[in-house]
């Protein structure tokens, strides 16, 4: 279990409870975090789960593979915070951990 | 279930599965692909059929064998040399290089180019524009009198939509419409008789839009493509054929696509009743509706991939150099990943989970424009015509002979106002 706080485009926070096991992606849409769309379900195959990372939980969260890192080329937006938050597994490690929602996925 | 579907199901239920040639066009003008989509999903999946109007090519019916092919894109190529991302081999348009026909790095590099016009800050930008040309077109469709729904409402604002795109001419918007048909047409359709008539037609839009792109080239950036293309170091210089291979993909891109489903989004409507009134008496369902309505459709309906080594897939061998054709308008209606996939559900749990955008790097880049788009048509009719049924489908719809645009010609309609 870890709490995950996300922020979304306007500032607005919102902290949520998450399992272990599950995804980023899915905990947020279970929770109807607003900025996280997960269109294709999980597989790293459309980038409408993009997430800013706070910046001091960078090197705490498992590196990306090449698939994830291509799909964030194209998104709208992405930085060196960037992540697809379906490619992030919760585990009590990441109790803690920020998040900042885009405008909007596409 | 009509006579026709009926037919269609004893035809496809009894040929000999390697007889079955799903890209045959007449089996989507008639409406009659979906039983054999149905048998090779559940006999043979991934399937190989070893003649066609196209030539020789595997299907991939089940959608999670078309995501496997669509997110690797290291072994399953779009690049245009291949044969580029349509069935058809021998068209010399839908082979151009475009960039949904190039591999990376160049691919990545030419669609950053022009992703922001379609990013949320621009659509945001658009809304207004978009709802004050529905506004006036669905007030100038006639009332209690017969019309055709793809001509005065579909083909009509996804042709405005484009000219602001592309910043084209206004009075001269009808061409675009003209040359995205001319670009994905089979021969014997849309008035083309041969592949040398299609690029007549074709070579009139690369001299048309060279003529903008000049223009564009000598005056200050502006926030139309031709001008985003012209002012990046990405896409500059590039050469004739990639020009015109970037001009038709989003020439047909914005257009063909989101057209069909102003089309058979209301077709569905009205083959669904109780949807049609599920909608009328909850308006708020039309966000969910828009993505239904995307995936029941399909506009287009499969993208092609060439196998750049052997590969297996589902159990077959795929050899290096073939050709692979992801048929989404059948892994839409797969079970298996989408509940009751054969019934049109405007208020699904998960509605943006349907293939027809594609997944992977070449996803579709206007999606949310184009659900934008859709949006703002069903939220301005309702306000018009509230109740079920009351835009009537009266005829038989007229489907288009290809099986890469799922699209149609007409719909006879009467609103009963």
């Amino acid at each position: 279990m870890a709490k995950i706080t996300f922020i979304d485009f306007s500032g607005n926070e919102k902290t949520i409870e998450a399992e272990n096991g599950t995804s980023l992606m899915q905990a947020a849409v279970d929770n109807i975090i607003p900025g996280i769309d997960g269109d294709c379900g999980g597989a790293c195959a459309c980038a409408t789960c993009h997430v800013h990372v706070e910046a001091s939980w960078l090197n705490r969260l498992p590196p990306k593979s090449d698939t994830e890192r291509s799909m964030l080329d194209l998104a709208e937006g992405s930085d060196e915070n960037s992540r697809l938050a379906c490619q992030i597994t919760v585990s009590d490690e990441l109790d803690g951990l920020v998040l900042h929602t885009p405008e909007a996925q596409h | 279930m009509s006579l026709t579907q009926e037919a269609a199901a004893r035809a496809a239920a009894s040929i000999p599965l390697d007889e079955i040639d799903v890209a045959d066009p007449a089996l989507f003008q008639n409406n009659t692909m979906m039983a054999y989509f149905a048998r090779l999903r559940k006999e043979d999946p991934v399937h190989y059929c070893a003649k066609s109007l196209h030539g020789p090519y595997w299907s991939v019916t089940r959608f999670a064998d078309i995501m496997s092919v669509d997110t690797n894109h290291q072994v399953f190529s779009s690049e245009s040399r291949f044969g580029g991302i349509t069935i058809m081999d021998n068209n010399a348009a839908a082979t151009l290089p475009m960039f949904i026909a190039m591999d990376p790095p160049k691919h990545d590099e030419q669609r950053k180019t022009v992703s922001p016009i379609v990013a949320p800050e621009n659509l945001a930008k658009l809304e207004g524009l978009i709802r004050e040309r529905t506004q006036a077109a669905l007030d100038s469709l006639p009332v209690n009198e017969p019309f055709n729904w793809v001509e005065k409402v579909s083909i009509n604002l996804t042709t405005q939509m484009l000219a602001t795109l592309f910043g084209f001419p206004w009075e001269d918007r009808a061409k675009l419409t003209r040359w995205s048909d001319v670009a994905t047409a089979e021969i014997g359709t849309f008035g083309i008789d041969s592949e040398e008539a299609r690029m007549k037609e074709i070579h009139e839009c690369a001299a048309y839009m060279m003529k903008l792109w000049n223009e564009r080239v000598n005056s200050e950036p502006g926030p139309d493509l031709l001008s985003m293309l012209a002012h990046s170091d990405n896409t500059r210089n590039m050469s004739p054929e990639e020009f015109l291979g970037n001009m038709l993909l989003l020439i047909v891109g914005g257009n063909d696509t989101t057209r069909n489903s102003m089309s058979g989004g209301l077709l569905a409507l009205n083959e669904n009743p109780d949807e049609y009134r599920k909608l009328c008496a909850n308006p708020s369902l039309i966000g969910s509706m828009v993505s239904e309505i995307i995936r029941w459709q399909t506009p287009l309906a499969h993208m092609r991939r060439t196998a750049l080594q052997d590969t297996e897939l589902g159990g077959k061998k795929i050899k290096k150099g073939e050709k692979v054709v992801m048929w989404y308008v059948s892994g839409n209606r797969d079970s298996d990943a989408i509940e009751n996939a054969d019934s049109f559900i405007i208020d699904r749990a998960r509605p943006r989970h349907h293939l027809s955008f594609g997944f992977g790097i070449h996803r579709c880049v206007g999606n949310r424009l184009a659900e934008l788009q859709l949006r703002i048509l069903w939220e301005e009719v309702l306000k018009r015509w509230p109740n079920p049924m009351q835009i009537e489908v009266i005829g038989e719809p007229k489907r288009v002979f290809s099986s890469f645009v799922k699209g149609f010609e007409a719909i006879p309609v009467r609103i009963n106002a």
